[in-house]
């Protein structure tokens, strides 16, 4: 019996679609950790990574600052967090949210830097405020690499969220963990494929969301 | 001392036999990854209309979570290394690959060219030449790839104890031993951290030609591929 | 009251035919100009030295004041030193220097990009310091090299941007956008396009348009056009000089282009590394009396040659027989190739110039208009200079240059010697009553 087979067995099971353990319960989980941890990630890391990459000071503490995060290892982060603090969401959002920092501060601080200057010059000199070079000129052209950085981060949450059924949460990797433990092979492939099947929709939305937000005369550029 | 590092015994390694498992578990595949990006790249900078769908392939099978890539493995390669190894190796490609493109891409045409006027054929261009200059983006490139690589064997611990360090979490997690989840953690962190400060020496050594404190070219590749 | 014949009756540009009334009277429209020096007027046009022949003899009113400015930076560097300058309203004031002389910090400092260490600017007598700074730069257009142009927005919304600043409203913005587009010489379907898919000189076009959008009386230029190729760089500054025309801006421009000091500036300011001012002068005087060695050296060794670009040719005398039409007549040919000239110039039956030829090969009824010789650029007497007429004469294969009239009919021929006799004379003419003539001008 192949993969796909376990995955058709999956999905054509009707007791997998309903219930505390049925798939909308657990999408809809999984989302919800993601979208969580995005949000405060974001609202960590973007602030900063503007502020400091238009100024143009602290490159290198916020490089220093995403290196030593970086090294840290999500999953037992997550497991020493819930030793720590028990069941909670804070277990699950610290590692998700420390995981997703630096790929956002470093890359926004680097999008914003690398904006080309002669149009932030010449915006400066045509008059405009420091919130408007800021937010009309560097935020518009520095935007897909920001996305790129926030989609990364996104990506890497959806991916280590399944792990946080390891330390009893919900989300889908209830089904692999559960069903490595059971031996249930079809429920470990079914919650893998969905697992895959919902990074990729976040790639998606990214490229959606890029193509809604970003100026064509941006984009067409790289 | 011996008591801080003691293991218990189903975990059929010394606490410095499984620092030298993850290593070997996390760096193969990185090294593997190099391998098969190094021609991969080549031809992306090659013939350019391969960069964009090349770049799009790698960063679909990095969107895959590990855990769903372990577990679809399971069929073919069982309950082994390998298994956990794949994976990876496939993850350092999305980092690797780019970082490949751009540092080759970075040699300067007239670089190249005078190169070729002197006689220096493909092969010799590309061995004397370019990748040396591009030598710098490839070591920061390896520097993420390594870092994540680290960091991520542990979840191999899920599926059957290939997870290195990370079979200490499990272990303390189940008997209660705060201990062995700490001696994880760190171990993890302070190995990706003497590899990453490992590999900036390494491109020191390998780049003396470059001027010291500027290293704000490949700073500005580590954020590029940290965003991929 | 037109004084414009007696002005440039030597050059006889038209441009140069307007009347001090009407120019009062446009200065008086604009509030800030108030100076009282109504008589300053601008002569410029395409051809740049017509305004150039007249320069001398116009009164400037001062617009903005650089009052020994200093900038230096906190590592020491000085980089404007004790500058001390008058940029005159409704001109173009070209600062000019090699690297690391200051001009651009200059300029910068007019819009407060750059504030000055010590020392101050004034604009219409008030330091510029006494209104707010984005105030003061939404008053001053921006131009710099490579455009600078916003790519995320549309050609239309870039020129648009320092309307909406100042709270217009889009469409009003929009409408004034495509006017200047029109202005500048660009098509109006590139409206909704974006910079990247411009050539590099549509996009500095753009630029130029958008730093001229809220109708700024102050136009800063920096390096501009040195980003872009020689061929699309004229077309630039001939632009320039046509919205310069229609316009009457003040024009502060930086380049370290000496040719593109001489061609735009209706005074250049030589500026020397260390932020000295070596010279300040007219383009013509710059050329005839360099302040110094300095000056000199960055003027280049053919500056004889490029001062004649400020002597008129209309004076020259020009010889109408050798000039025969290829339906001429045997007896025609010969009366024509009986005089001094070694050469006959053939025309067609309209006038137009078709080549050289000996007078003994040219058999009437059968002239071979493939055996003449190539007659070269012609000039136009009273538009072009005698520097013009030279290059004629030079590279003509007969030493001998063709006068056009402006429907580009031969007006007749003239020697290298009558241009040398005419290049003394001038220079003769220029160094006795320069200042004479000047008065003469005054109303």
């Amino acid at each position: 019996m192949n993969v796909l087979n376990f995955i058709s067995a999956f999905f054509n099971d009707s007791a997998h679609w309903q219930g505390y353990d049925g798939i909308p319960t657990r999408v809809a989980e999984h989302v919800q950790y993601t979208l969580m941890a995005l949000a405060i990630a974001a609202a960590v890391g973007l602030p900063v990574g503007l502020l400091t990459g238009h100024t143009g000071r602290g490159g290198n503490t916020l490089a220093l600052i995403a290196t030593s995060a970086r090294a840290l290892p999500s999953f037992g982060l997550m497991v020493l967090m819930f030793i720590l603090l028990g069941l909670g969401m804070a277990p699950v959002m610290i590692p998700l949210v420390v995981l997703a920092v630096p790929p956002i501060l470093v890359t926004t601080y680097e999008a914003m830097r690398s904006v080309d200057p002669a149009p932030v010059d010449a915006a400066r000199g045509m008059g405009m405020g420091e919130a408007g070079v800021l937010f009309r000129v560097e935020l518009p052209m520095a935007l897909p690499l920001i996305f790129s950085g926030l989609r990364s981060a996104a990506i890497q949450i959806v991916s280590t969220a399944t792990i946080a059924a390891y330390v009893s949460f919900g989300g889908l990797g209830r089904y692999i963990i559960d069903g490595l433990y059971q031996r249930d092979y079809e429920k470990v492939v079914g919650g893998a494929t969905l697992v895959a099947a919902m990074a990729l929709t976040t790639l998606a939305v990214f490229w959606a969301v890029g193509r809604i937000t970003v100026s064509p005369g941006v984009r067409r550029r790289g | 001392m011996n008591e801080l590092f003691d293991m218990p015994s189903y975990l059929e390694h010394s606490y410095f036999g499984l620092v030298g498992l993850h290593l070997r578990e996390a760096l193969l595949p990185v090294l593997a990854g190099l391998l098969v990006a190094l021609p991969v790249a080549q031809l992306c900078v090659r013939f350019r209309w391969l960069y964009p769908p090349v770049m799009w392939v790698t960063t679909v099978l990095y969107a895959i979570p590990s855990l769903a890539f372990f577990v679809i493995l399971i069929d073919y390669t069982g309950l082994s290394e390998l298994t956990v190894m794949i994976p990876l190796a496939v993850y350092s490609l999305v980092v690797l690959v780019p970082a490949i493109v751009d540092g080759v891409r970075s040699v300067p045409q007239e670089t190249l060219a005078a190169a070729t006027a002197m006689g220096l054929g493909p092969v010799r261009r590309y061995l004397q030449v370019q990748l040396p200059i591009a030598a710098p983006a490839i070591l920061a490139g390896l520097r993420v790839a390594s870092v994540s690589s680290i960091s991520l064997v542990s979840v191999g611990m899920l599926i059957g104890n290939e997870g290195a360090l990370g079979n200490m979490l499990d272990a303390g997690l189940k008997y209660d031993q705060p201990r062995l989840v700490w001696l994880s953690v760190l171990g993890t962190a302070v190995l990706a951290i003497l590899v990453d400060a490992l590999l900036i020496v390494l491109r020191v050594l390998l780049t003396p030609w470059m001027p010291r404190g500027t290293r704000k070219g490949s700073r500005t590749l580590v954020a590029k591929e940290a965003a991929r | 009251m037109t004084i414009g014949p007696l002005l440039c009756g030597t050059c006889g540009r038209s441009e140069g035919r307007v009347s001090i009334s009407g120019l009062s009277g446009r200065s008086q429209q604009r509030s800030r100009n108030t100076s009282g020096l109504d008589s300053s007027f601008n002569c410029r046009g395409p051809w740049s030295k017509a305004g150039n022949l007249c320069q001398t003899r116009r009164v400037f009113g001062v617009l903005i004041r650089i009052d020994s400015v200093t900038k230096r930076y906190p590592d020491g560097t000085v980089a404007v030193d004790r500058l001390s300058l008058e940029i005159p309203d409704r001109s173009i004031t070209v600062l000019v220097g090699p690297s690391g002389c200051g001009k651009t910090t200059t300029l910068r400092m007019i819009n407060r990009m750059v504030e000055p260490s010590e020392g101050a600017i004034l604009l219409d007598g008030v330091d510029i310091r006494q209104q707010p700074v984005n105030t003061l730069r939404r008053s001053m257009g921006y131009v710099i090299q490579n455009a600078g142009l916003f790519q995320h927005r549309t050609i239309l919304d870039n020129i648009a941007t320092v309307p909406r600043l100042l709270g217009w409203s889009k469409e009003k913005s929009r409408a004034r956008a495509r006017e200047l587009m029109e202005r500048v010489g660009l098509d109006g379907a590139l409206a909704k396009r974006y910079p990247y898919q411009l050539s590099g000189g549509q996009q500095q076009r753009v630029g130029v348009a958008r730093a001229l959008a809220a109708d700024p009386p102050v136009l800063l230029m920096d390096e501009p056009f040195s980003a872009v190729d020689p061929v699309v760089r004229k077309g630039l500054q001939d632009e320039l000089l046509r919205i310069q025309d229609e316009l009457g801006k003040t024009i502060v421009f930086v380049t370290h282009d000496i040719d593109e000091a001489v061609k735009l500036g209706t005074m250049v300011a030589v500026m020397r590394t260390g932020g000295h001012l070596a010279q300040f002068a007219p383009p013509a005087e710059l050329l005839s009396h360099p302040a110094d060695e300095f000056v000199e050296d960055f003027l280049g060794a053919d500056r004889g040659i490029r001062r004649l670009s400020f002597f008129p040719s209309a004076g020259l005398e020009l010889l109408t027989e050798p000039i025969v039409a290829i339906d001429a007549t045997a007896e025609r040919i010969a009366a024509a190739g009986s005089g001094d000239v070694p050469y006959l110039l053939v025309t067609d039956p309209d006038g137009k110039p078709l080549g050289w030829s000996e007078p003994g090969d040219l058999t009437a009824g059968e002239i071979e208009t493939d055996r003449l010789l190539p007659y070269g650029r012609p000039f136009v007497p009273g538009t072009d200079s005698l520097r013009a007429a030279l290059d004629c004469a030079v590279l003509s294969p007969t030493g001998w240059a063709v006068a056009v009239d402006t429907e580009g009919r031969a007006a007749g021929v003239v020697s290298q010697v009558t241009i040398g006799e005419a290049i003394r004379g001038a220079h003769a003419e220029r160094s006795a009553d320069g200042t004479a003539t000047a008065q003469k001008v005054a109303p």
